[in-house]
């Protein structure tokens, strides 16, 4: 046996850029918003853009995160996720036209009453849609990227077609709640009451899905299996279960983000979601697959850089987030907070 | 010798279209360490992770204290008290030690005596039980890998190659913590490649050639005979 002395473990001190390199992508929030401020001259306008931007951003987050999950603990490609948008818009602005007392009264108490059941209904369908979803399309298929992409693709279209069926071909027009219509003058900008509320609800969102994810055991199982599902088996832990609960919070998620979504552009189309996945997919992807985090970041950075540009540069805007998606992997190429290292 | 804590009879494993075990027959004893032997490439490892279900046995049966695991999903062996440390330590990198070890603790919140246990075979994961795992030394991890394991009480441990890329240091701490596990009664199967330290822990050893287990015996038996060593794994251990 070996007569090696005693293994005696020591802690480095970390220079001041290892410290900064782990927040690097958090900073860069507030970095774009330096440099929106530096890019329009006048205050009011971007005090309004940034707030635009923020609410853009949590929108795009709520119907984002799901997915990140999905694809970093079951490396699944899920093109079919922008249906539950959709239909989560659907639900929730049916919701909303039959509960049309509590939304046209000029009560804040009564037209947030109103959203929640919205939510409430739209989670609830998209949450068991999502359950049919992974039974039926996505199980059979796991392991097996090109035909995920290729059902998924499908199962939306199937969705889609299916909203043209209930709800008819026509988009839908639907108007805020009374008191979240109009905006609040602050520091001479002027400020969306709804997207204020948007903000708020992005935040809540993410607070609790960071608090389930760090706080408790369920949390850690997903972050460990999005590392090494295998292992996480190998503890006595049944992935599968955890798999099919994060397809349905995930798709409930994307159904809460889509009454938010609708109700911001104050229409509805059966192809919302499908619009909507170009910039969910960026964000998911410059996030970090499987980042809860990193999505957050990168949603909010979406929202901000299309606001900005947009307002400098509009014939820009469209592809500016190409080129931030670019930039970003060109600095990170597993995106901004990576988890999934290698499948 | 006692029943035996887990037996192979005749396991044949494919992996895709490759034929690894080709009828495995093993018996690992109660309260003993049984070394897994021979060359790389034999099966050494497709032997555990076929009894812990990562791969599918598609012929024979393996037996948990009597009990048929072979069909059995990799939770439900695990639940049934087998631990497992994977050639490839397995540890979640973004997660921190103490979420590590919270996370192998399935059946409920870690037992005080039993972590300080732990810590005293392991003494860098108590000053680092805070630090995120990817950033342990390569020793720390296996070390981390093996305490996930040692932190419940299990009916049989396989372990993959603790010591595998290991400086001497920490391969003496690994081989203090399997005996501290030994001494406990524990039922361990183990695969090692350092004969020092198979020599050391093992009390029964299997060696593997071509998918099969072409000797069984006493540890004791193998140590000594050279000869033995040299027509099973065309080695002289002697030499180590």
């Amino acid at each position: 046996m070996s007569m090696a002395p005693e293994h005696a473990p020591t802690m480095a001190r970390l220079s001041l850029a290892q410290r900064l390199a782990p927040w690097m992508p958090v900073l860069l929030v507030p970095l774009l918003v330096v440099a929106g401020l530096l890019a329009i001259p006048n205050t009011s306008s971007w005090l309004t853009l940034t707030v635009s931007g923020l609410a853009m951003g949590m929108m795009i987050f709520l119907m984002a995160s799901g997915l990140t999950l999905v694809f970093g603990l079951m490396d699944v490609i899920n093109f079919g996720h922008g249906a539950f948008v959709s239909v989560g818009a659907f639900v929730g602005v049916s919701v909303l036209l039959m509960l049309g007392g509590m939304t046209g009264a000029p009560s804040l108490a009564l037209n947030l009453a109103a959203m929640g059941l919205a939510v409430i209904g739209a989670m609830l369908a998209t949450g068991a849609m999502g359950w049919a979803f992974e039974k039926v399309i996505v199980k059979p298929v796991y392991g097996h990227h090109l035909k995920q992409i290729l059902v998924t693709m499908g199962g939306l279209i199937v969705v889609e077609q299916l909203i043209i069926v209930l709800w008819g071909p026509e988009e839908i027009y639907i108007s805020r709640p009374e008191a979240l219509k109009g905006a609040i003058t602050f520091a001479g900008a002027a400020l969306e009451k709804y997207r204020l509320v948007a903000v708020g609800l992005g935040l809540v969102v993410f607070a609790a899905m960071r608090w389930t994810l760090r706080r408790t055991k369920i949390g850690l199982i997903v972050r460990a299996g999005v590392e090494n599902g295998e292992m996480v088996q190998a503890l006595g832990y049944r992935l599968r279960l955890v798999f099919v609960g994060v397809f349905i919070a995930g798709s409930a998620l994307a159904g809460l983000g889509g009454v938010m979504w609708g109700l911001y552009q104050e229409v509805v189309s059966a192809h919302m979601g499908n619009q909507a996945m170009i910039l969910i997919f960026i964000v998911v992807i410059i996030g970090g697959l499987g980042s809860v985090e990193g999505c957050f970041i990168g949603a909010l950075l979406v929202g901000l850089m299309q606001n900005y540009v947009a307002f400098l540069e509009p014939k820009v805007a469209l592809i500016s987030n190409i080129g931030l998606m670019v930039a970003i992997l060109m600095w990170r190429p597993m995106g901004m907070i990576p988890v999934v290292k290698a499948k | 010798m006692s029943d035996p804590i887990l037996r192979l009879e005749g396991v044949y494993t494919n992996i895709a279209q490759y034929h690894i075990l080709q009828g495995v027959d093993l018996e690992v004893p109660r309260g003993a360490v049984t070394m897994l032997l021979g060359r790389n490439g034999v099966g050494k490892t497709t032997t555990l992770r076929t009894i812990i279900g990562h791969w599918r046995a598609h012929q024979g049966r393996v037996l948990l204290d009597g009990q048929d695991i072979t069909r059995m999903p990799t939770p439900a062996i695990a639940r049934a008290g087998v631990g497992f440390v994977p050639e490839d330590m397995g540890i979640f990198a973004n997660l921190t030690v103490e979420e590590n070890m919270v996370l192998a603790a399935a059946s409920g919140p870690i037992d005080g005596a039993r972590l300080d246990w732990v810590f005293q075979a392991f003494p860098p994961l108590k000053t680092f039980w805070k630090s995120e795992a990817g950033n342990l030394s390569g020793g720390q991890k296996q070390m981390l890998s093996i305490a996930r394991a040692m932190v419940e009480e299990r009916r049989l441990y396989l372990i993959d190659e603790p010591t595998k890329g290991l400086a001497p240091a920490i391969v003496s701490t690994m081989a203090r913590a399997l005996r501290e596990l030994k001494a406990q009664g524990a039922s361990i199967l183990l695969v090692e490649q350092n004969f020092s330290v198979a020599r050391a822990l093992g009390d029964t050893a299997c060696v593997m050639d071509d998918g099969r287990i072409v000797w069984s015996g006493e540890m004791r038996e193998l140590a000594t005979d050279a000869s033995l060593q040299e027509r099973l794994m065309g080695l002289s251990m002697e030499a180590h």
